[in-house]
């Protein structure tokens, strides 16, 4: 019996994890179906999709725009976020617990809430929305996600290095570049990765501070009405490919340094 | 505060910092971000506010409307949109159940029992996170497209008259909470994972070392050790599913049955131009939200974490 229960356990998961893939799976092999009007039937396997992607219409052009947005809010994000986690973990200041509900209060709201709200006050002020007001709205929720990832790379920080560097005369300045920053870059490139992800990928917010500037979610959600052609397909496989190859990367060269760290010690 | 219901570092590390110092950099560092999320954050629920008491302008086209103080509003939404308000929590409080059914022996997996396969674990892990990195529009698509009347699914249903030849899956109750299910389904499983992964397996020997038996020991050993990242990813998982309408769209996995109050909400703003009744339904919407969490987060006995 309890062997049996063991077995039933590893079946589950990995029945839950095949689940998880179905529709990633069936994403990308309809970027290769050779569709012509609705990519809806298998109708045979193609490569014009992809060596033609931009000649669906509005496919690239939007693509173009969600990366444009998603590069913008990620800057401006991950700096501003950053800053505040550092100030958080290393520095006393007033206003502690009204600072931390603040930046807990966005990823607590739905997102439609952000989007009306931001929208209302878009209109109240008689701002043209556009790619602006997308790039506004996208930095806005992605600061809190950045002040959570990077802080808890701040928080594993061994305070000890830096007293290192102080005790060797580095002003603080020298001891935040050569010492806290490097430090901190895994943490912070994570938080990148993680907004220009939750970014590119927006839909909710993005449909609400839009006006007629069309990101790629807005094209596919327009699309699914009249059917979306396989180009769609294409573009978001692509993006999976080289987000898989990018945390591999990432991965891999992690259990290497690791194992470099080992050796040495 | 509840940042660590949301799962990532304890804030309890930021108290273990001994070098914790005051200086006027601290400022320069907050205000930035803090201005930031007071202008675009805090100001527009203001805007919400206040558009939710406007009234129309007398004669004035379709869209235009005057700042008043207008409670009718709410009672107008309410009473105009209470199967919405409804099924929104109803929707939501069933997928965040089988998500968490599903997503819990899953982290478990993943974060215990891997552990003496860490290329394994990894592997797994990355599969958990892959459906991040796929346009979740097209993900949802995918499910309407197998779920279609014509599809595998519903043939196969059929075949083996499980369902009656005339029935269908796309646009009922059942595929939206499916959807939304799937749709979460890594939010709820990443935190669980991440308490899991930390957790003491010698607290687990010591529970079958007295003998209990491996339920037992699951329900007084480690469950409750995994309690804090179960919060956060029921959390994860309830409020954006609450506020979500991609999956009970018509155009996607819902009909006009299964409309729920995000759907309104874009309707009433975008379509209607009605901003009065969408800003006080999405203010109805987050006080009812703010309201069960505060109440989830308190019973569940995870206050300290707050």
């Amino acid at each position: 019996m309890r062997g049996f229960g063991k077995y039933l356990l590893w079946v589950y998961s990995g029945m839950a994890l095949v689940f998880l893939l179905i529709p990633v799976i069936y994403t990308i092999v309809f970027s290769f179906n050779d569709a012509r009007r609705t990519n809806i039937i298998w109708r045979g396997f193609t490569f014009d999709n992809w060596l033609n992607v931009c000649d669906a219409q509005d496919v690239c052009p939007s693509f173009m725009n969600s990366i444009i947005v998603a590069g913008v809010s990620t800057v401006l994000a991950t700096a501003m976020g950053t800053a505040i986690a550092i100030a958080l973990v290393r520095y006393r200041f007033k206003f502690r617990q009204a600072t931390t509900l603040l930046l807990f209060l966005p990823m607590a709201t739905p997102e439609v809430v952000l989007g009306a709200g931001l929208a209302a006050q878009f209109l109240q002020l008689g701002v043209n929305k556009g790619l602006g007001t997308i790039i506004i709205a996208h930095t806005m929720f992605c600061i809190s996600f950045v002040v959570v990832t990077v802080r808890a790379r701040v928080a594993v920080l061994d305070p000890a290095l830096e007293e290192a560097g102080r005790d060797l005369y580095g002003s603080p300045n020298q001891v935040f570049w050569r010492v806290t920053f490097p430090l901190l870059v895994p943490g912070i490139t994570a938080a990148a990765l993680l907004s220009f992800a939750l970014s590119f990928d927006d839909f909710i917010i993005t449909n609400f501070n839009a006006g007629a500037a069309v990101t790629f979610p807005r094209f596919v959600y327009t699309a699914a009405a009249r059917g979306i052609p396989a180009e769609a397909n294409v573009i978001a496989a692509g993006v999976f490919f080289v987000a898989i190859a990018l945390v591999l990367i990432t991965q891999i060269s992690g259990a290497i340094k690791r194992k470099r760290l080992a050796a040495a010690n | 505060m509840a940042f660590g219901a949301f799962g990532g570092a304890a804030p309890a590390a930021d108290q273990q910092q001994v070098a914790q110092r005051k200086s006027p950099i601290a400022l320069w560092l907050l205000l930035p971000g803090l201005l930031y999320l007071i202008l675009f954050f805090v100001t527009p629920l203001f805007s919400l506010v206040i558009t939710s008491f406007q009234e129309p302008v007398p004669g004035g086209f379709l869209g235009e409307y005057q700042n008043a103080f207008n409670p009718s509003n709410y009672v107008d939404v309410v009473s105009t949109y209470l199967p919405h308000i409804m099924r929104s929590f109803v929707y939501a409080s069933l997928a965040t159940v089988f998500a968490l059914l599903l997503g819990y022996p899953v982290a478990y997996v993943i974060g215990v029992k891997l552990r003496p396969y860490p290329l394994v674990q990894s592997l797994a892990l990355v599969i958990l996170i892959a459906p991040f990195f796929i346009s979740f529009l097209l993900r949802t698509i995918a499910w309407k497209q197998i779920f279609a009347d014509e599809g595998v699914v519903v043939g196969l249903l059929k075949s083996m008259q499980i369902i009656p030849a005339d029935a269908y899956l796309t646009g009922t109750p059942f595929s939206v909470v499916f959807g939304l299910t799937y749709m979460f389904l890594p939010f709820m499983a990443l935190p669980i994972y991440t308490t899991l992964e930390k957790l003491d397996l010698r607290y687990v020997e010591a529970g079958s070392d007295l003998y209990e038996s491996p339920f037992t020991v699951f329900r007084t050993v480690t469950f409750p050790l995994s309690l804090p990242g179960v919060v956060s990813g029921t959390l994860l998982t309830f409020i954006p599913a609450t506020g979500d309408y991609i999956n009970a769209s018509r155009d996607f996995l819902g009909s006009t049955d299964t409309a729920m109050m995000g759907n309104v909400i874009e309707a009433n703003f975008l379509v209607l131009q009605n901003f009065p009744a969408a800003a006080a339904l999405s203010l109805i919407l987050m006080m009812s939200i703010l309201v069960l969490v505060s109440v989830y987060v308190k019973r569940s006995g995870t206050d300290d974490l707050l």
